[in-house]
């Protein structure tokens, strides 16, 4: 006891490793602590008979040590396995801890409960499915960002959308649902053909499939290139342009007709008047509307 | 040692090289040219750096020259122009693979008929689409979300709430959804996009990037409820047609022209860009070209689909294709992206 006393003064007063100092209180580091503050009454060292639980594996043990044993390190702490069933665990400290201090059992049964309460808590969590956040070093995003611009522009969308979409209106799919003229377009298809002998166009065809991947697609490409079929422009709404080679070409024989494509929906009747006007020789300049519904044209006749 | 040593060689002792800047062709003709680098003097150095590039480009011009006026010389003649070069793109020197599909692999045939997204594609099942989110928020989610319920018909949308996503897979299941798409956050921006097959189907994630809403598009347009039309584009391999095939699994597969909808996945380098467009066509007059283009001098009509943008585009690239359903532990992968796979530039696997 006096031993105690002498430990405590020199532990408390001059240095503990295991004493760690909070805002909010004064704590003890010591693995065999049972309520974990830095007491007087609470700190294994400066107690000769002091008990504690411990958990390893989810298994709670019992750690006892008595003053019998104080000046045998190597065997100081008893230790007894604990039950898992809650109430038989606290009859087991009960038998152990007979006639110990009072203030002792209360603390370890307290402990006792806050363990097996965690347990729980872990347990349930266990089953839970958590994310689990990856890190990618920030080499490797960067440079996917900058593989992925070079594809971009590498990848011209536009054009490879409206070649393809050409492709499926001259294979027939659309059927008669674009109505362009038929002489015209049957004109411009021998001529194309003629052309274009060499392309073949292989495409694997499963069966009852309407559209077809367009894996072939990097051949046919180079393809059209070489007949060199297709306009190059973008797909933009290059009004300017248009107008710019509508007002150009006054040639008697050839038609013109200059559109311009309007923002909103497109309805047929743009088609029609494509028909008609493709007869005579008219300058048919559609101007760009705002809203979608009100069209205003203007047609001079030359 | 008088002057100052003005090229980098071996021993400091060639004292032969009175002239400066001469080349010294003693070490077995090893340089015959003085590399910039080698001078120490900084204006000396400029000066010669400079006048390198200069001849270097006079000699491009000389031989650009040249060659146009070969082309136009054997174009009057008559002959044959001389072969015009094709520029060496990524494309063009791609790493060869094995894996790339052939029209004519029987194989490929017979495993089509055996994947898992038969019954859809043959029309057997419509498809249905079950989007939701990860567990946490973001700004621009539900904004995508939205969006992609108007570019994938038949589609519903839950929220997330905390379920476990193999719950989420069995729920769907139940329900006869063929597909569930989770729209996955980081940084309150929408991050990736995993598309899982259902009953067994595959399961895709991709990371998504460079997702432009609707509203932030230029002259945008606003799509309709018809079927769209699809168009996947530049998938090769073998794994390229399989992740091809899943993203036409997600879409009806009775397209409506009428509704002049165009739904494209096109890949490039592995990254595939989705766009979503109204398309119109129409006759865009191209008179008289200048020599080149025009074989025949005649005036021609060249026809032109006219593309209006509406919806999300986005970019994908592919991270992990799983043969079953969502099982990150126990899972079979097809293909997992490893950063070793980025080493070399000309090799992609879509």
């Amino acid at each position: 006891m006096q031993h105690d006393e002498v430990i405590w003064q020199v532990i408390r007063h001059k240095h503990c490793s295991y004493m760690a100092k909070i805002e909010t209180g004064i704590f003890c580091r010591n693995p065999y602590n049972v309520t974990g503050i830095c007491n007087r009454s609470s700190c294994p060292l400066a107690n000769s008979r002091y008990a504690t639980i411990r958990e390893h594996e989810s298994v709670f043990y019992l750690y006892m040590k008595t003053i019998e044993r104080a000046h045998m390190p190597n065997n100081l702490w008893e230790r007894v396995k604990l039950p898992r069933n809650y109430e038989k665990a606290l009859e087991t400290i009960d038998k152990h801890l007979l006639y110990w201090p009072k203030l002792l059992q209360h603390k370890i049964k307290q402990r006792l409960t806050k363990m097996t309460q965690m347990r729980i808590q872990m347990r349930k969590l266990a089953l839970k499915t958590r994310e689990k956040i990856m890190t990618t070093p920030r080499r490797d995003t960067k440079r996917e960002s900058r593989r992925e611009e070079k594809a971009i522009k590498a990848a011209v969308l536009d054009k490879a959308i409206e070649t393809e979409l050409l492709e499926r209106l001259k294979k027939g799919i659309y059927g008669d649902i674009y109505n362009y003229p038929e002489l015209e377009w049957n004109k411009v298809l021998d001529e194309e053909k003629q052309v274009a002998e060499g392309v073949e166009e292989q495409e694997e065809e499963e069966p009852e499939i309407e559209y077809v991947e367009g894996y072939e697609e990097l051949e046919e490409e180079e393809d059209m290139e070489d007949f060199s079929g297709f306009p190059s422009n973008g797909s933009g709404f290059d009004d300017d342009d248009e107008l710019d080679s509508g007002d150009e070409e006054e040639d008697d024989d050839v038609e013109e007709q200059v559109v311009i494509h309007k923002k909103g929906k497109r309805d047929s009747r743009k088609a029609d008047d494509v028909g008609k006007s493709k007869k005579k020789k008219r300058v048919v300049v559609e101007v760009e509307q705002e809203d979608g519904d009100v069209r205003q044209t203007l047609k001079t006749a030359h | 040692m008088g002057f100052k040593r003005k090229k980098g060689d071996g021993d400091g002792e060639e004292m032969e090289s009175e002239v400066r800047g001469r080349p010294s062709f003693n070490t077995a003709e090893r340089r015959n040219v003085i590399l910039p680098s080698m001078i120490k003097n900084k204006d000396k150095r400029a000066k010669v750096y400079a006048k390198q590039k200069h001849e270097k480009k006079v000699e491009k011009q000389k031989k650009i020259k040249a060659r146009d006026a070969a082309e136009k010389q054997a174009l009057e003649l008559g002959e044959e122009p001389p072969q015009k070069m094709v520029p060496k793109t990524i494309e063009n020197t791609r790493e060869a693979d094995e894996t790339v599909c052939r029209p004519d692999d029987e194989e490929l045939f017979a495993d089509i008929d055996a994947d898992e997204f038969n019954p859809v594609l043959r029309r057997e099942v419509t498809p249905k689409v079950l989007i939701t989110t990860c567990r946490f928020n973001s700004t621009r989610g539900p904004a995508f979300i939205s969006e992609l319920q108007s570019v994938i018909p038949n589609s519903d949308y839950r929220k997330r709430g905390t379920y476990d996503l193999k719950k989420i897979v069995e729920y769907a299941k139940k329900k006869d959804y063929t597909s569930l798409i989770v729209v996955h956050t980081n940084r309150r921006e929408p991050d990736a996009l995993l598309i899982i097959g259902l009953p067994n189907g595959p399961t895709a994630h991709f990371k998504l990037s460079n997702l432009v809403l609707r509203k932030d598009i230029k002259n945008h347009g606003n799509p309709t409820s018809h079927e769209p039309e699809l168009v996947l584009n530049n998938f090769t391999t073998r794994l390229g047609n399989r992740v091809g095939r899943f993203f036409q699994s997600l879409f009806p597969q009775e397209p409506n022209f009428r509704g002049r909808r165009v739904v494209t996945f096109h890949n490039q380098r592995d990254f595939i860009f989705f766009r979503h467009h109204r398309r119109y066509i129409f006759d865009v007059k191209e008179d008289k070209q200048s020599g080149a283009k025009g074989k025949d001098g005649v005036a021609k009509e060249r026809v032109k689909p006219r593309l209006q943008e509406c919806g999300p585009s986005f970019t994908l690239k592919l991270v992990t294709l799983q043969h079953g359903t969502f099982d990150t532990k126990g899972g079979e992968f097809e293909w997992v992206h490893k950063p070793e796979m980025d080493t070399s530039r000309r090799r992609f696997f879509l």
